[in-house]
């Protein structure tokens, strides 16, 4: 049992965990600081209720965490996929919000599919968002135009784009904001809303989670597989780690750049639609010119889930948790961009995740070398 | 009581898993040319290293001029007259030589560059230990040998008495080497003490008055050149008897397995003839060695042959079927094998494991994959057979990181594969670079071997030992052209440094 327990922590799973687990600690503890400076008498209650999260919203609260994470966890799987293959895909906001936009105009327009309503506008938001990532792909591949250059111009373009056509075709101009999905358009429950539910005598007051969740961890469990499993991910990887060697091994790197950064596309174009097919009560798209942050949130994941698709679930869920923890700290005299600036400190640490990798080295070797020592005093003491 | 300069007694320096230098002592007296003799991985750079104050020794003290110095960077050893010419040199390409020797000590009056100054300096410096070279020429416009005699004046302008030299040899021809020799010897006799760090045997015994052998980061034993011999010196590095002269059965020919007819390549503003009209052949059970000096085309003819650059004019024919235009997959898998020239760049993903990397060209086969699902256990069976079948050493087996593993151990691993594949044609560019006695003589026997087996072997080598010993053939190629055909057995080193020089050329037919 020791042993296995020796073993574990010996792991560089386990080292990569702890550097994250760092990161979130030490950004915590910077939170506090900054909640002691802007409100010294609420301070302790307050990181209590960042701490809690989701939980002080009760069930609905456990729920909402699961809707906050979804997207988020898939577009911090495209960010991590693209990453492992060498790219750095900062499209996601515009690939999301394309992807969002196509899964709505086909459930607000297309009752006629009936039941496969949902699926068709998922299809739909996931080949939209490959089809956005796909001009960065091709300008990098064969005109070597870097990929950020590429889809920071597409970002703003999807935004741009996307605001108009909503307004020409699925306009709630009351609010304005896109319309409701139409009921065969919501993404199905899956008894999801009969669990994470806040019962107030006769008021249900339901969470908007939805089927979603459970898409996007199967999208995490694919991306696993085919990054690590398969003959195509160990190409996607080569190209990543080495674009020389992997031409010398007879890869066909262009096309593999090109096919990483649709499938990149894909992922985080289906988390605008598992975003967005959520009911009346659900998000809509807001007609205002701010990209997406569901997009580079992504980004954040995906560092500190350390671009390993499992571990992007992880930091997904805690990303939402904070998130909504963060929410409720308005309940006390706080500003809730004080959860922001929490975050932004654990993504900093994150991204000192080398620092502190080092740090935990440094200290286990420091151990093991006065084991040695202490080891060889007894044996000298015993020979005298 | 000795007169030593530079003493370092009992240097341990240890990292994660590997102690680098055990107990090394080495003593430099003054105004003598000390060789540094090892293999890859016997703890040379370390030891050099820790002399320069890019590590701090585990215990161990440094001593100079018989008092104890603490290094804790380069410049406490430029501090002390500590001056080191790398094995790839650090020199900037679009400054003069001028310039490159006084970057980072320029003098100057009120923030103005005093340059005439400066330049009187070089030029005794020059004058008095007979380094030739042009001040104003760019750097990037001098041949390799000026640039190194610009490495060594650097030293010597920064009044450097300990001058280390890091595999110098490696890219002269054989009359630079000569010169470097004179150089050295020169050097020597004006009181400067010289660290030779080298794997070459014969340029010990030419130039070198004792010399120091490390093995496995032990100390073997320092032992005086003159009362040494080559094969005495090979055994303490190797722990085990060497065999220095290359046993060869004779070469039987058969047909005709790479044909090369016209070939042309153009550089990327089509101004300049990186190839012009390359016209040669190699036949099965044979080996063809292209000499030249670096840069003359070698690079790009290689690269040409395995697809990896398209090239303008010519066909490229592999066992009679036309490859010109085939993808660089197709190449491989009908049968062309390539020893790359530079391992991290094209030979290797650096941060894959060993037997991910073994199988880099052979992933894609059924043997290795169903239905797009990588096969783990042929994979592992693969990589294990191939560690043991060619002493591919490292740390935890096929899993280990190849970014870990040694040189030698690196290049060990790419010759397995490219071996391995069963390919007729084998492309083998420096095969041998940076490796130690050891390693090569085992490259050079499996390349013969395969030869003998009736492989069609084309070698691209800068060693001129290599060039005189291993091939059947040698084909010099000089600015993109082939100049000489010449026979082994009878040509002479001196005569093939005219060839490749490109003061000495003849017609040659494909």
């Amino acid at each position: 049992m020791k042993k296995k327990l020796v073993s574990l922590i010996d792991s560089p799973g386990f080292l990569s965990a702890m550097s994250s687990i760092s990161a979130i600690v030490l950004g915590l503890l910077f939170g506090f600081l900054i909640l002691l400076i802007s409100n010294p008498g609420q301070a302790v209650q307050g990181l209590g209720i960042i701490l809690q999260g989701g939980f002080s919203g009760g069930a609905k609260g456990i729920g909402q965490v699961l809707y906050l994470a979804t997207p988020i966890i898939m577009t911090g799987l495209a960010v991590g996929f693209a990453f492992k293959t060498g790219l750095f895909n900062i499209g996601t906001p515009g690939q999301f919000i394309v992807g969002a936009y196509v899964a709505i105009y086909i459930g607000v327009k297309w009752t006629f599919l009936g039941g496969v309503q949902w699926i068709v506008a998922l299809l739909g938001a996931t080949v939209a968002g490959g089809l956005w990532a796909l001009i960065p792909g091709i300008l990098k591949a064969y005109l070597n135009v870097h990929e950020v250059i590429a889809s920071i111009m597409m970002n703003y373009i999807g935004m741009y784009t996307v605001n108009m056509l909503i307004k020409r075709t699925v306009y709630n101009s009351l609010k304005n904001q896109s319309m409701n999905v139409a009921a065969t358009a919501e993404i199905p429950r899956f008894g999801m809303d009969k669990v994470f539910v806040n019962v107030k005598g006769n008021l249900m007051d339901t969470s908007t989670v939805n089927g979603g969740f459970f898409i996007a961890i199967a999208a995490a469990v694919v991306i696993y597989i085919l990054l690590n499993k398969t003959k195509f991910g160990y190409e996607l990887k080569a190209c990543g780690a080495n674009r020389f060697a992997s031409r010398y091994a007879g890869i066909n790197e262009k096309r593999t750049i090109v096919l990483s950064m649709v499938i990149s596309g894909m992922l985080a174009g289906l988390g605008g639609g598992l975003l967005y097919l959520s009911g009346a009560n659900g998000r809509h798209i807001s007609v205002i010119d701010v990209l997406a942050e569901e997009g580079f949130n992504g980004i954040s994941v995906a560092l500190l889930g350390l671009n390993n698709p499992i571990g992007i679930v992880f930091s997904a869920l805690f990303i939402a948790y904070i998130t909504l923890g963060g929410n409720y700290l308005q309940r006390l005299a706080f500003m809730p961009e004080v959860i922001n600036i929490i975050i932004a400190v654990i993504i900093y640490f994150a991204a000192l995740s080398l620092v502190v990798r080092q740090v935990i080295m440094y200290l286990r070797r420091r151990r093991e070398q006065r084991a040695a020592v202490k080891a060889a005093a007894s044996e000298g003491g015993a020979q005298e | 009581m000795e007169d030593y300069v530079v003493e370092m007694l009992h240097i341990t320096k240890e990292f994660p898993g590997i102690r680098a230098n055990d107990d090394i002592t080495l003593q430099l007296r003054r105004g003598e040319i000390h060789a540094l003799l090892g293999e890859n991985g016997a703890g040379k750079s370390t030891l050099m290293s820790v002399l320069f104050g890019l590590y701090q020794p585990d215990s161990g003290e440094i001593k100079k001029d018989g008092e104890t110095v603490r290094i804790d960077d380069p410049n406490d050893a430029n501090a002390l007259g500590i001056g080191m010419v790398h094995q790839h040199f650090k020199l900037v390409h679009n400054f003069t030589v001028l310039q490159n020797i006084v970057l980072g000590v320029e003098s100057t009056r009120h923030g103005l560059l005093k340059m005439d100054q400066a330049r009187k300096r070089v030029l005794a410096l020059s004058e008095q230990y007979g380094l030739r070279v042009e001040p104003d020429a760019l750097i990037s416009d001098i041949t390799v040998g000026m640039q190194q005699r610009v490495e060594i004046l650097k030293m010597l302008y920064r009044d450097n008495d300990i001058l280390i030299f890091d595999e110098p040899t490696a890219v002269l021809t054989p009359q630079e080497i000569d010169m470097l020799m004179e150089i050295m010897r020169g050097l020597a006799k004006e009181g400067k003490s010289i660290l030779f760090i080298t794997h070459k045997l014969n340029e010990i015994m030419a130039v070198a008055d004792r010399c120091t052998v490390l093995q496995r980061g032990r100390c073997i034993g320092t032992v005086d050149v003159k009362d040494t011999t080559r094969e005495e010196l090979s055994r303490m590095m190797v722990g085990r008897p060497v065999e220095l002269e290359l046993k060869k059965n004779e070469a039987h020919p058969g047909e005709t397995a790479l044909e090369v007819r016209g070939l042309s390549m153009w550089n990327r503003n089509r101004r300049k003839k990186l190839l012009d009209n390359i016209n040669f052949h190699v036949r099965k059970g044979e080996i063809v060695c292209l000499a030249g000096i670096d840069g003359n085309g070698q690079s790009e003819l290689i690269y040409a042959l395995a697809g990896l650059r398209p090239i303008d004019e010519g066909t490229i024919l592999l066992s009679g079927q036309d490859i010109t235009r085939a993808s660089v997959r197709k190449r491989n898998d009908s049968g062309l094998a390539h020893i790359p020239e530079d391992r991290h760049k094209d030979g290797l993903v650096l941060d894959y494991t060993l037997e991910e990397n073994l199988v880099l060209k052979r992933y894609h086969t059924p043997a290795f994959q169903k239905h797009g699902f990588l096969d783990f256990r042929a994979i592992r069976e693969n990589a294990e057979r191939l560690i043991d079948a060619y002493d591919v050493r490292s740390g935890q087996g096929a899993a280990t990181t190849v970014r870990s593993m040694s040189g030698g151990n690196q290049q060990k691993a790419i010759i397995a594969r490219e071996v391995d594949t069963g390919s007729e044609v084998l492309l083998a560019v420096q095969p041998t670079r940076g490796l130690d006695v050891g390693a090569i003589e085992n490259i050079q026997r499996e390349l013969l071997n395969l030869r003998d087996q009736g492989r069609a072997i084309l070698l691209v080598s800068l060693e001129l030992e290599e060039v005189m010993s291993l091939p059947d053939r040698i084909l010099v190629i000089y600015e993109g052209q082939i100049v000489a055909e010449l026979d082994p057995k009878t040509v002479t080193s001196q005569e093939l440094g005219l060839y490749m020089a490109g003061s000495k050329r003849e017609e040659v037919v494909g």
